[in-house]
Formats: C-alpha cells, sequence, structure tokens
C-alpha cells in the first residue's frame, strides 16, 4: 500500500468505529461493540507495524514521510491543511498509542461489562475517538493539526473523565481538567500565532529547520515562543502549577485513566517540547524553564503520593512526577532519554493503572488502601503483574524504568543544560518513589486483610483483564533492552532510531566526567531503592502499628498533615482563582451594577417623573387661571418689548 | 380727537374685559367680556385707520367682526352642551382638563 494512504488510515479507522459506535453501538449489543472497538483499534496498531517497517526499509536521513490530504488555507505561507507526517518520532508515538491502546480496549471489554448496553457503547465510541485524536496529534505535520489533536484528546479526555456522569464529583472532574487546560491552551495558541506571524508558515518544514535562522535577530522571541508552547505542554502534561486536573481525572474509568491519564495524552506536552526541541534550543532560558518545572513537578508529587489513601491518587502523583522526569529529560536537551523515558512509561504505568483497576473490580470499586491488604494469594496474575509495573517505576535494576531514569538522571548531571542540583533533586525523587510504591504494594498485596468482607470475596479477574496485564508486564519489562546505557553497551536501538529526528543536535560529548561515575550512580539509585523499600517493609509490613506510631511524631504528623492536603494547592486556587474573583464580581454586581448603573437608569426616569408631577401642577383645568396667565405673560412681555422693567 | 385718546380707550375697554374674563364665572358674562375685547381692538384699528388713511385696517376690523360672530356661536354651542351634560354652566365646574 501506498505509504501516504497508510498514514491516513492509521488515525481514520479509529474514527470511523468511534462514529459507527456512536451512532449504531446501542443496537449492536456489547460482545460486538468490544469486538469492534478494539479491533479497530488493533488494526491501526496493525498498519502501524506496516508503517514502522516501511520507514525502517528506508535509508535513515529520508525517514521523513509527509503527506497532504485536503488544503484548507491555500495562500497560507505554502498552504495548511490534513498534512501527516511520519518520521521516526511519530512512528515511535503512534506504536504506543495504538499498542497500548489496543491492549486496554481488550481491558475494557471486561472491565466495563456491568455498564448497561448503551453507556458501554458510550464508553467506546468515546475512546476510539480519543485514539482518533491522539493519532492525529503525534502523526501532524503542520502546528494547526497538532492544535487541532492538542484540542481533541482534551475533549475526549473531558467526556471520558466525566464519563461516569451521574455522578457530581465526576462532572466536576472533566470540568476542571478541560478549564485547567484552557490555561495551557491559551499559551499555545499565542505560541502558534507567534509562529505564524514570524514564519509566515505553521509547516513544521518551513518553521523547525529555519527557526535559527529567522530568529536569529529577533530579540527574545524564541524564548518568548518556546515558553508559550510550554505553557500548553505544561497544561496538557499536568506541570505544576497546572497539575491540579491529573489527580481529579482519576474519578474516570480506571481504563481511561491507565490510557489518557498515564500512557498517552499527558505525554502529548513532552512529544511537542520533543517535535519543536529545535525552537527550545535556541533559548537557554526555555530550556532552563523547561527542566526546572520538570524537576519541581517530580520532586512535589512524589511527596504528595507518599501518603495518599486512594490507590488511584497515588499512581497519579506517580504520573505526575514521572511526567516531570520526562520534562526534566526534555528540558536538559536529553530528548531521546526523556522520550524513551516516555516510551517506557506508557507499558508499566498503564500495567500499574490496569492493576489497580484490576484490585478495585475485585474489591468491588474499593479504592481506599487502608482497607485493602493481602490480596497477594487471592490475585496471583494482578500481584506478579503489579509487582513487575512497580519495580519498573522504581527503576529496580535490569527493568526498563530503570535505564530510562537512569539515562535521564545522567543527562541532568552531565548534559551542558543541567546541574547537580537537578541531578539531586531527580535522584532524590527516585527513591520517593521507591518509598510511595513499595507503600502500595506492601498495604495491597501484603500484611494481613483489613477489611474481612471484601477480602471474602476478591478474585482474580478475566481473561480479557489478565492478558493486557501479562502482555504489558512483558513489554514493560523488555523495553529497557531497546536503550542500555552507554556503559553497557555501544548499540542502543532506540536511540539510533530517533537519530534522524535529533539530528540537528551537537551534543557536547566530552563530558569531564570520570568514565566510573555511571557505575557509581547505578550503584547509589539501587542502594536507595533497595532502602527505600526495606524502609517500607519494616514500617508496614514487619509490625503492624509501626506506621501509626511514626505518624503520632509531632514533627512527621505535621508533614503528614501537609502532604495529606497536598500543599493546599487546591485550597489555594479556590481562595485566590475562584472565591477570591467571585467576591469580588458579586461586590461589583451589588455596587456598581445595581447601585450604580441600575441608580442612574432609575434616576433619569424618577427625575421626569418627579418634574412631570412638579409642572402638572400648573394644569389647573380653571379657565380663568390660564388667562390670568396669559395676560400676565402678555404684560411681561409688553414691558420687555418696550424696556418697561 | 386726536388717536391718542381712542387707543387710551380701546386699552381701557381691553383690561375691563380681560379683567371680566379673570374675575366672573358665568359664561354669558364671559361672552360679553371677549366681546369687550374684540371690539377694544376693533375700536384701536378703526381709529389708526382713520388717522393714517389706511384702508387695510378697516378692512381687518371687518374680519374681527366676522369672526368674532363665528366664535359666538361655536362658544354658546359649547356653553349649551356643557349646560346639558352639568346642569350648570360655572367655568369653574368645568375643570376635567386639569393635570
Amino acid at each position: 500500500m501506498n505509504l501516504s494512504i497508510l498514514i491516513l488510515f492509521i488515525p481514520l479507522i479509529p474514527l470511523l468505529g468511534a462514529l459507527a459506535l456512536r451512532l449504531l453501538g446501542t443496537r449492536m449489543g456489547k460482545t460486538v461493540v468490544g469486538a469492534a472497538a478494539t479491533s479497530t483499534v488493533a488494526l491501526s496498531f496493525a498498519l502501524s507495524l506496516a508503517a514502522l517497517a516501511s520507514l525502517s526499509g528506508m535509508d535513515p536521513s529520508a525517514r521523513h514521510q509527509v503527506a497532504r490530504f485536503f488544503t484548507w488555507a491555500p495562500g497560507l505561507g505554502g498552504g495548511i491543511g490534513l498534512d501527516l507526517l511520519l518520521d521516526p518520532l511519530s512512528a515511535v508515538m503512534i506504536l504506543v498509542v495504538t499498542g497500548v491502546g489496543s491492549l486496554i480496549h481488550l481491558y475494557s471489554t471486561g472491565y466495563m461489562r456491568e455498564e448497561s448496553a448503551g453507556e458501554y457503547a458510550r464508553y467506546f465510541a468515546y475512546l476510539n475517538f480519543f485514539i482518533f485524536s491522539m493519532l492525529l496529534l503525534v502523526l501532524s505535520a503542520n502546528f494547526l493539526v497538532l492544535f487541532a489533536g492538542w484540542e481533541l484528546v482534551g475533549l475526549s479526555s473531558y467526556l471520558l473523565i466525566g464519563f461516569f456522569r451521574s455522578k457530581t464529583s465526576a462532572a466536576d472532574a472533566g470540568k476542571k481538567a478541560f478549564i485547567v487546560n484552557r490555561v495551557g491552551d491559551l499559551g499555545f495558541l499565542m505560541g502558534l500565532l507567534a509562529i505564524l506571524a514570524i514564519f509566515g508558515s505553521l509547516d513544521y518544514g518551513r518553521v523547525l529547520p529555519q527557526a535559527a535562522t529567522v530568529l536569529a535577530g529577533k530579540g527574545s522571541w524564541a524564548t518568548l515562543i518556546a515558553l508559550a508552547l510550554f505553557l500548553g505542554a505544561m497544561g496538557k502534561s499536568a506541570q505544576v502549577p497546572l497539575h491540579v486536573w491529573l489527580p481529579d481525572a482519576m474519578e474516570g474509568p480506571t481504563p481511561v485513566s491507565a490510557l489518557i491519564h498515564a500512557a498517552t495524552m499527558v505525554t502529548a506536552g513532552v512529544f511537542m517540547v520533543a517535535r519543536c526541541h529545535a525552537l527550545f534550543e535556541l533559548s537557554a532560558t526555555a530550556m532552563a524553564v523547561v527542566a526546572w518545572v520538570g524537576a519541581v513537578t517530580a520532586l512535589f508529587a512524589a511527596t504528595i503520593g507518599l501518603v495518599q489513601n486512594d490507590i488511584k491518587r497515588v499512581m497519579a502523583y506517580s504520573t505526575l512526577s514521572q511526567l516531570g522526569y520526562m520534562m526534566l529529560g526534555v528540558g536538559v536537551g536529553a530528548y531521546t532519554a526523556g522520550f524513551f523515558h516516555l516510551f517506557t512509561h506508557a507499558f508499566f504505568k498503564a500495567l500499574l493503572f490496569l492493576g489497580c483497576g484490576s484490585v478495585m473490580h475485585a474489591l468491588h470499586g474499593e479504592l481506599d488502601l487502608t482497607r485493602m491488604g493481602g490480596l497477594r494469594a487471592k490475585m496471583p496474575v494482578t500481584f506478579w503483574t503489579f509487582l513487575v509495573g512497580a519495580l519498573c517505576l522504581a527503576g529496580f535494576p535490569l527493568t526498563s524504568g530503570f535505564f530510562s531514569k537512569d539515562e535521564i538522571l545522567w543527562e541532568a548531571l552531565a548534559s551542558p543544560h543541567g546541574s547537580a542540583l537537578l541531578w539531586a533533586i531527580g535522584a532524590f525523587t527516585s527513591l520517593l518513589t521507591a518509598v510511595y510504591v513499595s507503600r502500595l504494594v506492601f498495604k495491597v498485596f501484603f500484611g494481613a486483610p483489613r477489611d474481612r468482607h471484601l477480602f471474602e470475596h476478591a478474585h482474580e479477574s478475566g481473561w480479557a483483564m489478565a492478558l493486557p496485564l501479562v502482555a504489558l508486564a512483558l513489554l514493560a519489562l523488555l523495553a529497557g533492552l531497546l536503550g542500555l546505557p552507554h556503559a553497557w553497551s555501544s548499540h542502543q536501538p532506540f536511540a539510533e532510531w530517533l537519530a534522524p529526528v535529533f539530528s540537528d543536535i551537537h551534543a557536547a560529548e566530552a563530558s569531564a566526567l570520570p568514565p566510573s561515575l555511571p557505575w557509581l550512580l547505578m550503584g547509589l539509585y539501587t542502594l536507595g531503592i533497595l532502602a527505600g523499600a526495606g524502609f517500607c517493609w519494616w514500617l508496614f509490613v514487619a509490625a503492624p502499628g509501626r506506621s501509626d506510631r511514626l505518624y503520632a511524631l509531632k514533627p512527621v504528623a505535621w508533614l503528614h498533615r501537609v502532604l495529606w492536603n497536598k500543599y493546599w494547592v487546591d485550597e489555594a486556587y479556590q481562595a485566590l482563582l475562584v472565591d477570591g474573583p467571585l467576591a469580588l464580581f458579586r461586590w461589583l454586581w451589588r455596587w456598581f451594577d445595581q447601585g450604580l448603573l441600575d441608580g442612574l437608569v432609575n434616576f433619569a426616569g424618577f427625575s421626569a417623573q418627579a418634574g412631570g408631577a412638579t409642572l402638572r401642577l400648573l394644569q389647573t383645568g380653571y379657565l380663568r387661571f390660564y388667562l390670568a396667565l396669559m395676560a400676565l405673560g402678555a404684560a411681561l412681555w409688553l414691558a420687555l418689548v418696550f424696556r418697561l422693567l | 380727537m386726536s388717536l391718542g385718546f381712542v387707543l387710551l380707550l380701546s386699552l381701557l375697554i381691553f383690561c375691563i374685559g380681560v379683567a371680566g374674563v379673570i374675575i366672573r364665572r358665568d359664561p354669558i358674562v364671559l361672552f360679553i367680556c371677549i366681546e369687550m375685547m374684540f371690539n377694544a381692538a376693533n375700536l384701536a384699528f378703526v381709529g389708526i385707520a382713520r388717522a393714517t388713511g389706511l384702508v387695510e385696517a378697516q378692512a381687518i376690523a371687518f374680519l374681527v367682526i366676522a369672526v368674532a360672530a363665528a366664535e359666538v356661536a361655536v362658544g354658546l354651542a359649547i356653553i349649551i352642551a356643557i349646560f346639558r351634560s352639568q346642569h350648570d354652566a360655572d367655568v369653574d365646574h368645568v375643570s376635567s382638563l386639569k393635570g
């Protein structure tokens, strides 16, 4: 098949699936709906594999296929239309989206089984629509298509977060996600308009390669554009301070959290920064902002994740933290490392979320980990796959998370954009990651069951849910082989595959750091992970009640309160951005609108009335009075004429 | 007899007419007073015509007589109509146009 037709069909099939399911799904029956939805994404996955194959058959420098399907604005900088781009970067993304996407569709057929037929069809229509939007986003060849995809994934995210529409909290969470993303999207749009104004085009091919020359004499425009685009990335990838929507997004069905709010959509910001790296590279300020926002998000979210009791929320904060890592990676110029972490994270975090979903499913929707415990024997498949995901997340040696995180931390230290402080934050966060994820594993799967009733009824999930868990566990374990550390192997397929995309970057390779340092750091991280996990074992499993005694200590209790309340960011936003303006507007309404404006209008009417009432007194109705006035008037007039007065 | 006396007489009759309309409440007396004002004006016109020899002033005096006749016809009709509806012809009782 022609490659450009192939590129078109990759997003088109899920779109057709979404339309068919939305229009006809209620009449199809659940089995057909589930099979149809899963097979459209699986078909897309097959096409993506074919695209990958034909791309790898080309010369590395020629792996850049742009296809235009219609022109929307012919006069605008070479024309803007539906332009799709297949290159190594988008090829990796479409594989992740359709691959993880089809596994999650399969999982959903089991997870959503208890919904009514109508809801079931609606769910899969939205999920297919999300896959279409995400594919459009990653395959975009100009900023307009990127923006369209960007907004469409936001829409699908909104629809799916608020999927349980009878729940007020779910509807609120959907609105929150949408509104917080508006802030980022405003920045993104401003960046786009600035690019259009300066370059006269939105085409990647006309903007990115020429960025350095065009922006050379334009002062701080490079920084402004990069920061405006990054504001969009901060919204979509939930970076501090726009992170507040992601934990609430857990109100959606768990497979949605796995697909959209862990594996794919939230990484769009990282993808965008990697895609536009030519713009970001022009400004050291922008790069530093990206790196620092990433590092702060990583640390900030990991600390909150330490104390939360809702398993999905722990995972949400973990996702925030890992997104921070990715941003740190791309911010220090290590695009391959950041992107590699995106790749591995997609597998292990989807796996962890699906594991949470499996636990929830077994416990009738219970999310509170203080009511779980001892599920290891009851749910062996979930336990072992979850353990794999947890090891990857913690960065245990030889798992994929270890390699990708190690690469980012190494670059944070060694790259010219990096610094020891960035590295230290990243390394400390990796210790915290080990602590919060082992706490989760120990509390859910180890120890004595804390709620007898729930425990008795727990059961392993069916094959439709177990199969994706196993597949993702294998992927999570093996994905690391694509990017072994430099110290271990000179052959790195992932980096070599992406090399044509990042060929314009001249890495300062000759690092002054000693060659033994990578080994030393790896040992250090491993020790940190073991120490964190051991600490959690000592605290939560070895002696029940020890954690309660620890929390009772005054400084710990204080810290616990701060973290439990998530640093009061939501409360601060509520007070500053919602209640404050609301009070101001209420005051303006009362005093300005009702008081001043309405007062003026009412005064105009009242004065006319009062004036009329006064003048009316002259109209006595007595003929003689009128005549007297007339005579008086005539007399006065005569007097004036003859100047008698 | 000089023009000055004629005009002074005319002014006097006119003022009596005005005062009569203002003071009296009987519509018939009102009419008489209005006629007095008309005729005061006519006297002034005729006096000026005689003094200056202008024919137009005499013509206007005739016009005023004709208008006064028409006015009396209409006015009496109104008074009769009011009297019929109110059984009373006091002008102070006719004040339904009061604001």
